[in-house]
């Protein structure tokens, strides 16, 4: 049975019925508290018997290096920039994901193509060329994301360490300081996000809410979601 | 889309939705031929604005390894440079920063067609911001070895969706000209094989698994580029230039080409 989709032509060579794992997202601004919610569900899931697997942006073993380098000199153009991170996640879908799909995994996801496409568009890409770039990419079994406003990320960013350059937009930059640049980006940025949200179809968890409300929500509806179409598959013994 | 769109190079116009219909996408790419595609396309660049708005001139020359392009290239920027004009050459695959994730991907093949098709963009997108279009402003002559047409038949020969990478390079300056040197393919080969015998993974196509003999592949795989060059030509005017003519024939005819395109644009030593 075929299960995944993609959302232009896919992946060259790749036959998406070879994969029976899901492919759950995490969507978010930056400090919105995404890496918690991905190992707590992790936890979640592994009680539950489930094989687990996670990744996140520029993790790929072809471009972390490069796209850091880059960073560190700020040499790099705009739109490079915006296609380094394609090559990044390009090489993960294929060496990362696509792998753990096919072994059954449940794929947990720090981001999708969705922070790239409103972070580029933010940086004045043509939007619909930026979701053309990545239509490649397989549709996930859900996108769930961490809705906030930017005035509320600034406790957990000052907790973390401060102002990053590039989470506050400096490269621009969009303020006359790191914490004006930071409100004005991630404003910007949550405002792609909300526009996608309703374009994809994200399932969308109030940030503000408590940890624990919303690990128990992520928690309730990925178990939901994993029950249906395990027996869609027919692969759940009737217990 | 919206009506400027319509302008943007390459086949701007024929962009796919997206999410897209099941029926667009097995639609093969048929971009618009002839005299009205190349009369409104010719002269776009980056997010609306023109190479024509600039002083600057974008010459380009493509072709299969051994075409002789590059040697043309070259005699055309030294004969430029002796006429006193401000010239800028740019190569295929050479920005500093995405170069070395380039050949870690291909030192270990790491590279897939897509990743592959990626980081090339990746490349001349940053040689086109940091490069061509600045030098364009400044007024100078630009010449590109190899330009977003190699990518369009390379990426195509190793299975990315033709129309998709076309889509990609959409930021990309439509060139004032651009060449291609046709060549036979066995001459070609020739011309290669007979001066370097030591082929390259990615350059031979060994990803492709064509044939477990490089050399064998590489042949197979630059007859399958050539198939696309082709389609390229037709694609997007391309001006032919016959790569089998002498090559003091050919730099003449390349010299004519340009000659009215340059009139304007100031030289050393010249009063403005």
């Amino acid at each position: 049975m075929k299960r995944f989709g993609s959302y232009g032509e896919g992946i060259p060579g790749l036959d998406l019925a070879d994969l029976t794992g899901w492919l759950i997202v995490i969507e978010g601004p930056d400090g919105v508290g995404r890496s918690t919610h991905v190992s707590r569900l992790r936890e979640h899931l592994e009680r539950l018997g489930y094989a687990v697997a996670e990744t996140g942006l520029s993790r790929s073993d072809l471009a972390s290096r490069g796209i850091s380098r880059a960073k560190q000199g700020n040499t790099l153009g705009s739109n490079a920039f915006n296609l380094y991170y394609a090559t990044d996640f390009a090489d993960r879908l294929e060496h990362q994901i696509v792998p753990a799909l096919r072994a059954g995994f449940v794929m947990l996801t720090d981001r999708y193509i969705y922070s790239l496409i409103a972070r580029a568009i933010v940086r004045g890409a043509d939007g619909e060329w930026i979701k053309n770039v990545y239509s490649f990419s397989l549709k996930p079994d859900a996108v769930f994301y961490l809705r906030t406003d930017a005035e509320e990320l600034v406790p957990r960013v000052l907790e973390a360490g401060g102002f990053d350059y590039w989470e506050s937009g400096m490269d621009m930059p969009m303020g006359e300081d790191l914490y004006d640049s930071f409100i004005n980006y991630q404003r910007r940025v949550i405002q792609e996000l909300d526009i996608l949200a309703t374009e994809f179809e994200f399932d969308t968890l109030d940030a503000t809410r408590s940890v624990e409300e919303n690990a128990d929500q992520l928690a309730r509806r990925v178990s939901q979601l994993l029950e249906a179409t395990e027996s869609l598959r027919g692969e759940r013994s009737t217990a | 889309m919206q009506p400027e769109n319509r302008d943007r190079f390459p086949g701007g116009d024929a962009l796919p939705e997206f999410p897209p219909s099941a029926e667009s996408v097995k639609r093969r790419p048929r971009p618009k031929r002839g005299a009205t595609a190349s009369a409104r396309t010719r002269g776009e660049i980056l997010y609306g604005s023109r190479v024509a708005d600039y002083p600057g001139r974008l010459f380009i020359v493509e072709g299969i390894d051994g075409s002789g392009k590059s040697t043309q290239l070259t005699l055309l920027a030294q004969w430029l440079r002796g006429k006193g004009y401000p010239v800028v050459f740019s190569e295929w695959n050479s920005s500093p920063i995405v170069k070395s994730t380039t050949s870690r991907g291909k030192k270990r093949k790491l590279l897939t067609p897509l990743t592959f098709s990626l980081i090339h963009a990746t490349d001349f997108s940053d040689r086109v911001e940091r490069e061509i279009i600045p030098s364009l402003k400044a007024g100078a002559i630009v010449l590109a070895d190899r330009y977003v047409y190699t990518a369009f038949a390379r990426d195509v020969t190793r299975g990315v969706p033709p129309r998709w990478v076309r889509s990609l390079y959409r930021f990309a300056a439509v060139p004032t000209m651009a060449f291609y040197f046709r060549v036979p393919l066995v001459t070609a080969l020739k011309r290669i094989l007979s001066g370097r015998p030591s082929l390259k993974w990615y350059e031979a196509g060994m990803d492709l698994d064509l044939d477990a003999d490089v050399e064998e592949s590489y042949k197979l795989f630059q007859g399958r580029i050539l198939t696309e060059y082709e389609q390229i030509v037709k694609e997007y005017d391309l001006q032919v230039i016959d790569a089998i003519k002498p090559v003091e024939v050919q730099q003449r005819l390349l010299r004519q080409a340009i000659q009215p395109h340059i009139e304007h644009i100031a030289r050393t030593g010249e009063l403005v």
